[in-house]
C-alpha cells in the first residue's frame, strides 16, 4: 500500500490584523487567529485523490498550534487515515530547518513513498520546510506542483512556470513534493462528520523535542508596511462613489 | 569567505528570466565594498550567450546536456560541487518556481542560513524582506557565514540589473549528473484560444472575494460593458471557477492594462508583482488595511455586492448618454 505523509500547519489568518511582539523581532501570536496554511489543505486535498484513485495510507502531521485538533479531525473526515500531532513547539517560532529535522525523524518511522506538503507558507522567513524536509530525508523535491500521478516507483508531476507553461517531471519515489494546488479544489466536508471523527479518530502525540528558534540570521525589526502613496479613497454611499468612479474612467478615455 | 555575491541565472527555454536582472541589481547594492564582485551562476547547455545582458562581473559558465534545462537535482548537484570551490558572502535566488526548489534544500544541505522573500537592500547593506502576504516586513542581516538570499520581485526594475558589455566567464566542470531522481519529460504550453489577458487594455480582475461561481458573471458583465476581459488571482483560480489562462500571479501571466480593475482582491505578494505595469489600478475591497490599497492610485472600502449593481447601472446610463 501506498504510505502519504502530509505535514500541514496553521498559520496566521491575514484577514486580521496583524500585529508584532514587543521584542519587534517577530509576530504577535497571543491575538492572533490561526487558518490552515492554503497551500497545505491543497496538499492534504492532492493525498485525499491519490488514495481515492489508486489506494494509499495519509498520515497528517500537524505541529501543535491553536485549533490544530479540529483542523486534524477534518483532514480525517476528508479521508486521512493517521492523525500526528507535533507537541512542544512554544510560543516562539522555531526555524523551518529546525522543524524539518524533527518532522524527517518522524517520517523516517514511517517510511513513506511520498510527502506533500505546501510549496510555502505565507509567515516562512528562514527558508521552506518542503524542500528542508527532501535535503534531510534524502529524497529529490519539486515544488509548485499542481496534479500528480503515481506510476512504477515513480511520481508524474506537473510543475507550474510563469506564463502557464507546465513542467511535466518524473520523480524517482520516495519523493517530496511541494503542492501549489490539488487538481480538485479542497472538499469541504460537514461539520457534523468532523464531530463524529471527533469521537472516533485519534490523534497521536509525539514530542517536538528541542526546536532551534535562531536560524543565524539577526532580525533587526519587524514592523508593518510604511505607506509612502497610499491609494486616493473614494468615500461616499455606493452610489456616490460609483459616479466617482465613472468620473475617473471617462477621465482616463476609458468610458 | 570572500566578500563576493553570487545570483543563480535563472532561464527557460533560452530566455534569461527577469528576476534574474532584478537580483543583478540587488546583488550590487549588496557588494558594498569597491572590489567585492558580482558573480552571476550560470548552467545550461550550449547558453554561455545567456550572461551577455547581465550587469554582473563575472560569470562562472557550467556546461552539461542535463543542464538544459532546469531541474531542482541537476542544479543542486551543480551547486553543491561549486561550493566546493568558492565561498560567497551571499548567494542570491529567484522566489520563483525555480529558485525555491533549489535555494532552501541546499541551505539544508550545506548549513547555510536562508533569508526568504527580500524586496530591497537597505542603504547599509542590510535585508528587507516581504512576509506574510506584504503585510509584514523584517528587516534583517547577513549572518556570519555565507548567507543564502531568495528573492521577491518588485523591490528593482529589470532594466537596472541589464548592461550591454559582456562578462568575463569563468568556466566549471559540471560533476557527476548521472542517476539523477528528477527528469523533465516535456513542456506543456497553455491551452490556445482564450483571450491573451497579457495583450488586453481593460482587466476586471477577481479575487476571493467574489466569493461564489455564480457572482462571477457580475464582472463579466462589467468586463463588457467596459469592452474588456476577466481575469483573477490565484484562489479563483483554484476553485476552478476560471481557466488557468486568466491566472494573474507569479505562475500565471504578467499583466499591463491601461485599467485594472480588482474586485475582492486582497493584493498577495505573487499577485502584485504581476501587475505593477498597469497604467491605473483601481481596487474594490472590503478590507481597508488590504495592502491592494497600497499599490492602487485609486480604493473603494465597500462591500463589493453592495456597490457592483449601482456601478453596472451607472456605467449603462453613462454609455447611454
Amino acid at each position: 500500500m501506498t504510505e502519504i505523509v502530509v505535514i500541514a500547519r496553521l498559520v496566521p489568518d491575514l484577514v486580521e490584523e496583524l500585529e508584532i511582539a514587543t521584542s519587534g523581532t517577530a509576530l504577535d501570536l497571543a491575538w492572533l487567529r490561526l487558518i490552515i496554511n492554503e497551500f497545505d489543505n491543497h496538499a492534504i486535498e492532492q493525498a485525499i485523490i491519490l488514495k481515492e484513485r489508486s489506494g494509499a495510507t495519509v498520515t497528517i502531521i500537524s505541529p501543535e498550534a491553536e485549533g490544530v485538533e479540529d483542523m486534524l479531525f477534518t483532514t480525517a473526515a476528508k479521508g486521512a487515515d493517521k492523525l500526528i500531532k507535533l507537541t512542544g513547539v512554544g510560543e516562539e517560532k522555531p526555524t523551518n530547518l529546525s522543524m524539518a529535522q524533527t518532522l524527517a525523524e518522524i517520517i523516517k518511522e514511517i517510511n513513506p513513498d511520498l510527502v506533500l506538503t505546501g510549496v510555502q507558507a505565507h509567515d516562512d522567513f528562514t527558508g521552506d520546510l518542503a524542500p528542508q524536509l527532501a535535503d534531510l530525508l534524502d529524497m529529490p523535491y519539486v515544488g509548485y506542483i499542481s496534479g500528480i500521478s503515481l506510476g512504477d516507483g515513480k511520481a508524474t508531476a506537473y510543475k507550474e512556470y510563469p506564463g502557464g507553461i507546465l513542467a511535466e517531471m518524473e520523480i524517482a519515489l520516495p519523493a517530496v513534493l511541494g503542492i501549489q494546488s490539488s487538481e480538485e479544489p479542497p472538499r469541504y466536508v460537514a461539520i457534523s462528520k468532523v464531530r463524529q471523527m471527533m469521537n472516533t479518530a485519534s490523534i497521536e502525540d509525539r514530542d517536538a523535542g528541542v526546536l532551534e528558534t535562531d536560524s543565524g540570521v539577526v532580525i533587526d525589526r519587524m514592523y508593518l508596511p510604511e505607506v509612502a502613496d497610499r491609494a486616493e479613497m473614494l468615500e461616499g454611499d455606493e452610489e456616490e462613489v460609483a459616479s466617482k468612479l465613472i468620473a475617473i474612467l471617462q477621465d482616463l478615455g476609458l468610458l | 569567505m570572500t566578500q563576493d555575491i553570487f545570483l543563480l541565472i535563472e532561464h527557460i527555454q533560452g530566455q534569461v528570466s527577469d528576476i534574474s536582472y532584478i537580483m543583478a541589481a540587488a546583488a550590487r547594492e549588496l557588494a558594498q565594498n569597491e572590489g567585492d564582485s558580482v558573480i552571476g551562476i550560470l548552467f545550461g547547455s550550449g547558453a554561455e550567450g545567456l550572461k551577455d545582458s547581465l550587469a554582473v562581473d563575472k560569470v562562472i559558465y557550467c556546461d552539461h546536456p542535463t543542464l538544459s534545462e532546469f531541474t531542482s537535482d541537476a542544479y543542486k548537484r551543480t551547486l553543491i560541487s561549486l561550493l566546493e570551490d568558492y565561498s560567497p558572502r551571499a548567494i542570491l535566488f529567484g522566489n520563483t518556481t525555480l529558485g525555491a526548489d533549489v535555494s532552501s534544500s541546499l541551505a539544508a544541505h550545506l548549513k547555510f542560513p536562508i533569508i526568504n522573500s527580500c524586496l530591497k537592500i537597505s542603504d547599509s547593506g542590510g535585508i528587507i524582506s516581504q512576509i506574510c502576504g506584504g503585510k509584514i516586513m523584517v528587516d534583517s542581516q547577513l549572518a556570519d557565514k555565507t548567507t543564502l538570499i531568495t528573492v521577491n520581485p518588485g523591490g528593482y526594475k529589470p532594466e537596472e540589473g541589464q548592461s550591454s558589455s559582456s562578462p568575463e566567464t569563468i568556466t566549471f566542470s559540471p560533476p557527476d549528473l548521472e542517476n539523477l531522481k528528477v527528469q523533465l519529460t516535456q513542456y506543456i504550453e497553455p491551452e490556445a484560444g482564450d483571450v491573451d489577458i497579457s495583450q488586453e487594455k481593460i482587466l476586471i480582475a477577481i479575487g476571493r472575494g467574489i466569493q461564489t461561481e455564480d457572482n462571477i458573471e457580475l464582472a463579466d458583465e462589467l468586463a463588457e460593458l467596459l469592452g474588456g476581459a476577466v481575469c483573477a488571482s490565484r484562489p479563483v483560480i483554484d476553485q476552478g471557477w476560471l481557466s488557468t489562462s486568466r491566472l494573474v500571479g507569479r505562475s500565471g501571466k504578467k499583466v499591463k492594462p491601461d485599467l485594472y480593475l480588482c474586485l475582492g482582491i486582497s493584493g498577495a505578494t505573487e499577485h502584485i508583482e504581476a501587475i505593477t505595469d498597469s497604467k491605473t489600478i483601481i481596487a474594490v475591497n472590503s478590507d481597508p488595511d488590504a495592502p491592494i490599497f497600497d499599490i492602487a492610485q485609486y480604493g473603494i472600502e465597500v462591500d463589493l455586492f453592495d456597490f457592483i449593481d449601482p456601478l453596472l447601472e451607472q456605467i449603462e446610463n453613462a454609455k447611454n448618454d
